[in-house]
């Protein structure tokens, strides 16, 4: 039996524009889908049905989001979805209820892991797009015997990328030598980090005493670095579509990849026994009137457009109103349109309105973000 | 355990729709496709749940496979419940013989043990038919107030169409003095919806008498609305206004989807004060290419246009390729109209493959039939589909050239 454990907010500041009200477990992505659906649905589609999703910070629209887990499935007598909010007590020592990494939320949910039962356990980040195949991921690291088998994926890195991520060596066994945590100056071509893991399930909880008895805070950097030649850590190639998301920009730019290439947007979405599960939200089919002039836009269902919409994303039930024209932009669910609105390299978060002939641009490098509700 | 309810749901389900053809091949009317998202049981069912009433007994017999998988434990409209929720009601065998559902009252009659576990005050009758929207509290509180024993749902029909449908004549108070199904010379425009509220205890016992006569059809509008008038029960006719739409044929279906489109149109999906739920299933967003013109239409996620489509209702998942031309038709899920091929004014099933320059139907015009391609069918690339054709699911393909 396998368990997962998915950390919900351990990136929040990577994309402040849209995590000043939510975590970024549940920054929406892809019209109709918010970040956690895809470690989600990937644990799901590999048969795990007890997942732990630990919470930190501005977790009400990811509890909201989730429920009670019925859309994954995961709605269990035994088992199921279990969302672990922030453990404070009565008593004196609260210092482990706030933490930065894997390794300190862990800690807070160290009674939950200390009772686990099955033979490994998958770890996830929500902070990356990719439908991968955990199973296949599994086999692998049960075959091969490691203590823990990370998910890597050869990129091009560029010294600002590399700021940003966990760049992983390994020998040409695919065994893991070492770990560079958020390098400066580094470039060229390196596996990262994807952030989702199989950990075998006692080596976890030795990890976790470890680290509770040593004050141990991160997985990479005490474990992994200074464990690498006593430890066997692995490594698991995915080839596919994977997209990080550490800025604004790597946001607006993954978005707007899913419009240019088929291949990558089918490759994530439309995978033959991996689909990538979302909350039902019972929208109504999206209505195109005489008016309407649609271009390579990908639309969510529950909209109404009387407008013109080009190389744009729109999440449920948007509104477009007539002689609009939105182009190279991104509307959350529920923005609203007036007409004769002009939108260029917009991002418009959920519940925005766009009163009559408001002419608003951004540019590719910089989307113009317009927060929560706001009223233009 | 059985806590009381004021209120019971049936909702008859089992009809076969046999005039729909190849549509309910395989499938119970309740459980086609309607609306981009939708079933025709959404309707009844959501408007149930909308209406505050949380126990539905659903009354299955003709091809239930899809419709028992459709309804499943009811979460979707959330009648998974712990008290009460939505059942499943098939035929059974019973100590004393096992019995078809001979008509819509013995269907009920012989579910009288279900309704009686919540001990209901009153019982509504539904059936699997119609498209509409209707808060069902209102006519239950008009019930109570006229202290009726039954009461009708009934909308103004056209006086020229008030002969295919059952006719109620009231005095001035409303009160039902006369029942006529499809009168030849209609005196009256109020129709009935099939939409009943019986006191629970008079319910039964005419389903109980109606049972014991061997001549009766067993069926509401029939038999137990005359007996219960004969017997000078109170009962009134309740009126709807509203958009309310029988879609028992292929045209009225058509009809019914092409009533979703407009900018004002007759009946309005998206008005959010009224949520009609279903079972989806999780789909990506619809993808609209860059060659791609989508006019007057109702697309649902899942979908994929690179092509032409004007007028139409496509469902989840459909692909219409480049160059290819989608007008006035509806697509059911997954089918897919690939390059240069044209549909026009049809219905098609799902999992329907249009080849490559393949013409289905011709273009809507005065007197045109509507062309209607079964689930599963592959129309040959180049073939031709004349206008009107009736083609059924594989393995049973016939022309039937049957007026509609």
């Amino acid at each position: 039996m396998v368990e997962g454990i998915v950390f919900s907010g351990l990136h929040d500041d990577a994309i402040p524009e849209l995590t000043r009200e939510r975590t970024m477990a549940s920054l929406p992505f892809a019209c109709r889908y918010r970040l956690i659906d895809f470690p989600l649905s990937t644990l799901v589609n590999a048969g795990i049905t007890n997942v732990y999703v630990i919470a930190q910070r501005n977790y009400q629209s990811l509890t909201d989001h989730l429920g009670s887990g019925k859309d994954w499935d995961l709605a269990r007598r035994s088992g199921g979805l279990r969302i672990m909010t922030p453990y404070i007590s009565a008593f004196a020592g609260n210092a482990m209820a706030k933490f930065n990494s894997r390794l300190e939320a862990l800690k807070t949910i160290s009674n939950a892991v200390f009772s686990m039962t099955g033979d490994y356990v998958v770890l996830a980040d929500c902070d990356g797009i990719c439908n991968i195949n955990l199973n296949d991921m599994i086999d692998q690291h049960a075959r091969s015997g490691a203590d823990i088998t990370i998910a890597v994926k050869k990129v091009n890195v560029t010294p600002e990328r590399g700021e940003r991520s966990v760049i992983i060596e390994s020998d040409e066994t695919g065994r893991i030598t070492g770990a560079l945590v958020r390098p400066s100056r580094i470039a060229g071509s390196h596996d990262i980090n994807l952030n989702i893991w199989v950990v075998s399930r006692r080596y976890l909880q030795s990890m976790l005493h470890d680290a509770l008895s040593k004050g141990l805070t991160s997985m990479s950097r005490d474990f992994l670095c200074r464990n690498a030649a006593y430890a066997k850590y692995m490594i698991y190639r995915y080839e596919g579509y994977y997209a990080s998301l550490t800025s604004l920009q790597d946001y607006y730019a993954s978005s707007m990849g899913l419009l240019s290439s088929n291949e990558d947007r089918n490759s994530i979405f439309n995978v033959k026994n991996r689909p990538i599960i979302t909350k039902v939200r019972n929208s109504t089919p999206t209505k195109y009137s005489d008016g309407a002039v649609v271009k390579n836009s990908l639309i969510a269902d529950g909209c109404v457009i009387e407008g013109t919409v080009e190389n744009s994303l729109l999440f449920r039930g948007v509104h477009v109103g007539k002689n609009t024209v939105i182009r190279n932009s991104i509307l959350f669910q529920d923005t609203y349109t007036g007409n004769s609105v002009s939108l260029d390299c917009v991002i418009a978060d959920k519940n925005v309105v766009i009163r009559d002939y408001r002419k608003l641009s951004g540019y590719e490098t910089l989307p113009f973000c317009i927060g929560k509700g706001k009223m233009v | 355990m059985f806590r009381k309810k004021e209120c019971v749901a049936m909702l008859l389900a089992g009809g076969q729709g046999s005039r729909l053809y190849a549509l309910t091949e395989t499938t119970a009317k309740p459980a086609v496709p309607f609306g981009g998202k939708y079933r025709i049981i959404d309707f009844p069912l959501s408007n149930c749940v909308n209406s505050g009433i949380d126990t539905v007994g659903v009354l299955t017999q003709y091809q239930p496979l899809v419709l028992n998988e459709y309804i499943g434990n009811g979460q979707p409209w959330d009648l998974d419940r712990t008290a009460g929720g939505v059942t499943v009601l098939p035929p059974y065998q019973a100590k004393d013989g096992a019995d078809w559902y001979k008509g819509t009252a013995n269907a009920i009659y012989q579910n009288l043990n279900f309704i009686n576990r919540y001990e209901p005050d009153y019982v509504l009758i539904l059936s699997g038919d119609h498209i509409y929207n209707m808060d069902y509290s209102k006519m239950l509180d008009y019930h109570k107030e006229h202290n009726a024993d039954c009461t009708i749902a009934v909308i103004n029909v056209p006086l020229s169409e008030a002969s295919r449908f059952g006719i109620m004549y009231t005095d001035e108070e409303e009160r039902i003095t006369e029942f006529v199904e499809k009168p030849k010379e209609p005196k009256s425009t109020k129709a009935s919806m099939g939409i009943y509220i019986f006191g629970r205890k008079l319910l039964e016992k005419f389903l109980i008498m109606d049972a014991k006569d061997p001549s009766s059809e067993n069926d509401f509008g029939k038999n137990i609305i005359p007996a219960m008038l004969a017997s000078g029960a109170r009962m009134f006719a309740y009126k709807f206004e509203g958009y309310w739409k029988d879609v028992g044929t292929i045209d009225s279906l058509w009809e019914a989807n092409m009533d979703l489109l407009g900018d004002n149109p007759a009946f309005n999906l998206h008005d959010r004060r009224f949520k009609v739920y279903s079972r989806n299933d999780a789909r990506q967003p619809q993808f609209i290419g860059k060659q791609a013109t989508v006019l007057n239409s109702l697309i649902t996620e899942g979908c994929e246009i690179y092509g032409t489509v004007v007028n139409s209702v496509l469902f989840s998942g459909v692909y219409v390729a480049p160059g290819a031309v989608v007008r006035d038709s509806v697509i059911f899920s997954d089918s897919m109209i690939m390059g240069g091929s044209i549909v026009d004014y049809s219905m098609l099933d799902h999992d329907v493959v249009v080849g490559t320059g393949a013409v289905v139907g011709t273009k809507k015009a005065k007197g045109r039939k509507i062309t209607v391609i079964g689930a599963q069918n592959s129309i040959d690339p180049g073939m031709e589909i004349k206008e009107g054709a009736m083609i059924y699911p594989p393995n049973n393909i016939t022309n039937e050239e049957e007026d509609q």
